[in-house]
């Protein structure tokens, strides 16, 4: 008894402690992104753009796909239940609430820490393993100024970018069977679209995609900058990446989405 | 001989270690180290392998923390400083690390170039006739657009040579400058360090166990065995002890090997032993 209690404290304490670091890390990367640059440091735009590039740009066909799929499930799934009720207009409503709000948001996460959080690990696991890291301190440079920094900003403005457009690629997958069998035309379907959608839907969505880029930043960073030596290790440290990130992007959004519904005018 | 702490304080030390002592988790790996480094002369650190020397290294650049101890470098204690104090002593030392550590997204020019682009407000110009510069120095001029891992062992030693000249710093480190390379390339290794010497005079601290570098770079040595100093002097000093575990390194004898049932089992037990105590 005595045993499963320290067990469990000692779990609680390594979870906290692990959240610690996190938040301190996102503090440091945070600062170095919108307070440095008024100090006189520069910020890294160049590799700003870099990483925008790999996180958001590259990742439009295989989220567009997703977010299409995702759409027309969500009307399949929707039309079922609807259909029962005679409500089978209803579906554009169902998809487009569904998709901004929650499935939009989450799926461009777990996309993008399948496509990047691994690889924030996984580059710098290996620049630890590598001494790479040590180099960048024996010159001068704050790592997590020069590798998290670029990285945290490329985050927080693609995450957005890549979550409307997953919005948008819904609700064409929505469109496809409202046109094919709900009897919309594909105006209609929009139109509908636009009545059911308040900018609130929008919004909302969008301020959890960026706590998700930062969450998987975080996380992914953390993860590069606490492995241990030796090649195993980077696997290791990538994989806890991915679950980590996915587990704690669902923490959020659970407390998100709370905080939405509490606060939201009737 | 002096086998105990190091010289006196002198303005002719550029670093002095005092009493320094590194932890890993409960594990002690440095026991109170003392020595110092003059100007402009090349320290070898010897050691076998675990007995702390690469630990020692990194604790003089900043990178461990000690647990114990003062590191003396350019007028400042590393250990009490704050980390602005710390990365302006840093612009002012270079380190080679064992594998490179080059940057893999960067061409060997780009990682050259780095510490000036980040530290100095240099015309890019000005920058480019440097880097040529430091990769003349140390052999590999035409390479600036080469990715790091499209050279040999040798050459990316040799590129993160030229990375930590690029401040022209008045420390150079090397950890294990000659391992896992062939005695060729070594050699040119130790050339280059040779050349470094004589041409800039600069203040070289050198990590190895290559027993035939040591004797050719130094101009004193300093003996590690088991996170103790057991031996500073010149080559000749060195050769010339008769202390037991200094004859062991130098003549290459292996540790005896445990013939004994009882004394292999004490072996394997000795960790938990201390353990209990």
């Amino acid at each position: 008894m005595v045993e499963l209690t320290v067990r469990i404290g000692r779990a609680t304490l390594g979870g906290l402690a692990y959240l610690g670091g996190l938040a301190q890390l996102g503090t440091r990367a945070a600062y170095f992104t919108f307070v440095a640059p008024f100090r006189g440091r520069a910020l890294r735009l160049e590799r700003a753009v870099h990483q925008a590039m790999a996180v958001g740009v590259e990742a439009l066909p295989i989220l567009s796909l997703i977010s299409f799929f995702i759409g027309l499930i969500l009307a399949l799934q929707g039309a079922y239940e609807l259909r029962k009720f005679g409500a089978m207009h209803y579906v554009t409503s169902a998809v487009a609430v569904s998709m901004t709000r929650e499935l939009g948001p989450l799926m461009t996460a777990i996309v993008v820490i399948g496509r990047s959080g691994s690889a924030f690990a996984a580059e710098i696991g290996t620049m630890k393993v590598t001494e790479e890291i040590d180099a960048l301190e024996t010159m001068a440079l704050n790592p997590v100024q020069f590798l998290v920094t670029p990285k945290f900003l490329a985050m927080l403005t693609m995450l957005p970018c890549l979550t409307t457009w997953a919005d948008l690629m819904g609700i064409l997958g929505g469109s496809v069977f409202g046109v094919a069998n709900a009897g919309f035309s594909f105006g209609g379907y929009i139109r509908s679209t636009l009545d059911a959608l308040y900018l609130r839907d929008i919004y909302t969505g969008l301020i959890k995609s960026v706590m998700f880029g930062a969450t998987i930043t975080a996380v992914g960073c953390h993860e590069g900058f606490s492995t241990g030596a030796g090649a195993e290790e980077v696997g290791r440290s990538t994989t806890s990446a991915v679950v980590k990130s996915i587990f704690l992007v669902i923490a959020v959004d659970l407390v998100f989405t709370a905080i939405f519904y509490f606060l939201a005018p009737e | 001989m002096n086998t105990s702490a190091g010289d006196s304080k002198t303005d002719d030390n550029v670093i002095s270690v005092r009493k320094l002592r590194v932890k890993y988790g409960d594990r002690e790996v440095l026991h109170g180290i003392s020595f110092d480094v003059h100007r402009s002369e090349t320290l070898v650190i010897l050691g076998g392998s675990g007995s702390g020397k690469s630990t020692l290294l990194r604790t003089m650049v900043g990178l461990e923390r000690p647990s114990g101890g003062e590191i003396w470098l350019q007028g400042k204690d590393l250990c009490r400083i704050s980390e602005a104090e710390r990365d302006e002593i840093r612009r002012k030392i270079g380190m080679s690390f064992q594998g490179g550590a080059l940057f893999g997204s960067m061409s060997v020019g780009e990682n050259v170039a780095l510490p000036l682009r980040e530290h100095t407000e240099l015309e890019e110009s000005t920058i480019e006739i440097i880097l040529r510069m430091k990769l003349e120095q140390v052999g590999l001029a035409g390479f600036e657009n080469y990715m790091p891992s499209e050279l040999s062992g040798g050459m990316k030693k040799r590129a993160a040579v030229a990375r930590a000249l690029a401040m022209d710093p008045e420390i150079l480190f090397f950890d294990e400058p000659s391992a896992g390379l062939d005695p060729i390339i070594a050699a040119g290794i130790d050339n280059l360090i040779l050349k470094l010497k004589k041409a800039f005079r600069m203040t070289i601290v050198v990590v190895t166990h290559e027993l035939a570098s040591a004797f050719l770079i130094a101009d004193r040595m300093v003996l590690i065995d088991k996170g103790s100093i057991v031996a500073i002097g010149t080559g000749k000093e060195l050769q010339a002890s008769t202390h037991p575990r200094v004859r062991q390194f130098l003549d290459r004898v292996p540790e005896p090997e445990v013939s004994e049932e009882l004394d292999y089992l004490q072996m394997l037990t000795e960790e938990y032993r201390q353990r209990d105590h």
